[in-house]
């Protein structure tokens, strides 16, 4: 009962939310180029329909490559991190410092480097999504209850055995919290690729239509790309729900018993 | 599985090596274990008890000294999968239900075994265990008992010459503990193997085993062995009984001697 009166309250927030934004664009006469008002944007996204699904189609692919890119390439390095010392020593501190640069900083250089299109959008998306990948999933792996790791060595497990049978399935909370945040990052990082370097996708539509002040068909797209990356997270949620047993998923703090 | 072996260890040391110099965790230690005996260790905290396990399931090597299988040294390498594990915590993966734990020494140490043959044995040993109902549960799901006696089941269903206890009752309360311990005799019983029981408590060394091995701690020694000549099966009764009360008064002595002294003065 509470719980489905929450689910409903929660609802309802946005409902107010945009209802407010409704009466006050109408109460206080805002013209539509500063602020067009809910109703409007949703007509304006019926309208442009084609448009808007046809744009979203490169945004969808840069987001996605840039994405696995990160992942593949995330996860291999923190197995190296995970299982090598040398690799480990040598990359963290480098890693650490590069995850505090603000990397969407290098967009326009990209432009510079990879031209103009598809493949400046996947790189920017790629970089900012692999640090999570990789810290967590480092993390992940080297979290591993070393007496659980013994107590497959009393039973002679091999090496693969231990990473396919505990190491793995251990660092898996681990690695879908950090595929949650790399995903919303891959998006910011596409859409950034487009502002800066493509003559197509969501990212260029608002930026176009901010230079001829079509201010509508900018919201447009902006709420275009929102549900985009809302399903892609979702996507995700719901492997993560697929993947990780009841075991896991209740208690995503790790406690062995 | 064949049967169990003698266990013959001889001279076993092992040091460690620390900042501040080699530490020996275990010296020169030795004692036999007649096959399908029933062991327990008991000795002050940091008297190389765990060490000692661990030289036993092949996860260390000692430093010098040896382990014998009926009069054969035996290298590290052939001590793993053939030893089950049961530590104080249970130490289940908490992604398997119930019976997935149970088969995971299984999957590793007897491969040739199909998964179906697995299953039946895992179940074999839950039912026995009393844990019939819950072998879809996850360890969340279970009780601390409960996860124990999965965890004894996990160590036992691959048939291993020789299982290694290590205080695997120290985080239950009174009750349960003295449950498990029943239960424990058990299901020893349905088996062959050795059992190797570290524990802090006396009285449970005293019910549960044939020799107790007293040791002391830095460097981890062994101060004495015990005959414990009560039959089996043991009942509860045997707690109450005299020559039980004076074995464990006479371990105490040997754990604490100062205080011993103290007392007689």
């Amino acid at each position: 009962m509470y719980r489905l009166s929450v689910t409903l309250g929660q609802f309802l927030v946005f409902v107010v939310f945009f209802a407010i934004w409704e009466l006050l664009v109408d109460l206080l006469h805002i013209r539509p180029v500063i602020l067009p008002a809910p109703t409007a944007i949703a007509e304006k996204i019926w309208e442009n329909r084609a448009l808007l699904l046809k744009e979203s189609w490169p945004t969808f692919a840069a987001i996605s490559l840039g994405f696995i890119a990160a992942v593949v390439s995330g996860f291999l390095l923190a197995v190296g991190i995970a299982y090598s010392r040398i690799v480990r020593d040598l990359t963290y501190p480098f890693l650490i410092a590069a995850q505090i640069l603000p990397k969407i900083a290098f967009a326009p250089l990209f432009l510079i480097w990879f031209g103009f299109g598809l493949t400046p959008k996947i790189v920017i998306a790629a970089l900012i999504a692999f640090f999570p990948i990789v810290i967590n999933t480092a993390k992940g792996l080297t979290s591993v209850d070393k007496e659980l790791l013994q107590y497959m060595d009393s039973l002679g497990s091999s090496g693969w055995e231990k990473f396919t049978k505990i190491s793995l399935p251990w660092a898996l909370p681990y690695i879908f919290a950090a595929l949650k945040i790399s995903i919303t990052l891959a998006i910011v990082g596409a859409v950034v690729g487009e502002f800066v370097a493509a003559g197509e996708g969501l990212g260029y539509v608002i930026n176009s239509s901010n230079i001829t002040l079509n201010t509508e068909l900018m919201f447009a797209a902006i709420v275009t790309m929102s549900v985009l990356g809302i399903l892609m997270y979702l996507a995700i949620v719901l492997l993560e729900r697929y993947m990780l047993p009841q075991g896991q998923l209740e208690d995503s703090g790790h406690s062995t018993m | 599985m064949g049967k169990a072996p003698r266990i013959t260890i001889e001279d076993l040391s092992l040091a460690f090596r620390t900042g501040t110099g080699p530490f020996v965790a275990l010296d020169r230690v030795s004692f036999d274990i007649a096959p399908g005996s029933f062991v327990s260790v008991v000795g002050p905290s940091g008297c190389g008890k765990s060490t000692l396990l661990k030289l036993l399931s092949g996860v260390y090597s000692p430093t010098s000294g040896r382990i014998l299988f009926d009069g054969k040294p035996v290298e590290k390498e052939r001590l793993q999968g053939q030893v089950g594990y049961v530590f104080q915590r249970a130490l289940l993966l908490p992604w398997r239900t119930a019976l997935q734990n149970v088969m995971l020494t299984m999957e590793v140490a007897r491969r040739s075994m199909t998964r179906a043959q697995r299953e039946a044995e895992a179940l074999k040993w839950l039912e026995i265990a009393g844990l019939k109902g819950f072998e879809h549960r996850f360890p969340h799901e279970l009780s601390g008992g409960m996860q124990q006696r999965v965890s004894i089941c996990r160590a036992l269903a691959f048939r291993p010459q020789i299982l290694l206890m290590d205080e695997p009752f120290g985080a239950l309360d009174e009750i349960t503990r003295e449950t498990l311990q029943n239960e424990l005799l058990q299901l020893w019983q349905q088996t062959e193997t050795t059992v190797v029981f570290i524990t802090h408590s006396i009285p449970e060394a005293v019910i549960l085993s044939e020799q107790i091995v007293v040791m002391s701690a830095r460097p981890g020694r062994v101060v004495e062995r015990i005959n414990v000549p009560f039959p089996r099966p043991r009942v509860d009764s045997v707690r109450e009984h005299p020559d039980f009360v004076e074995m464990a008064g006479h371990i105490r002595s040997l754990l604490h001697p100062r205080a011993h002294a103290i007392a007689a003065e």
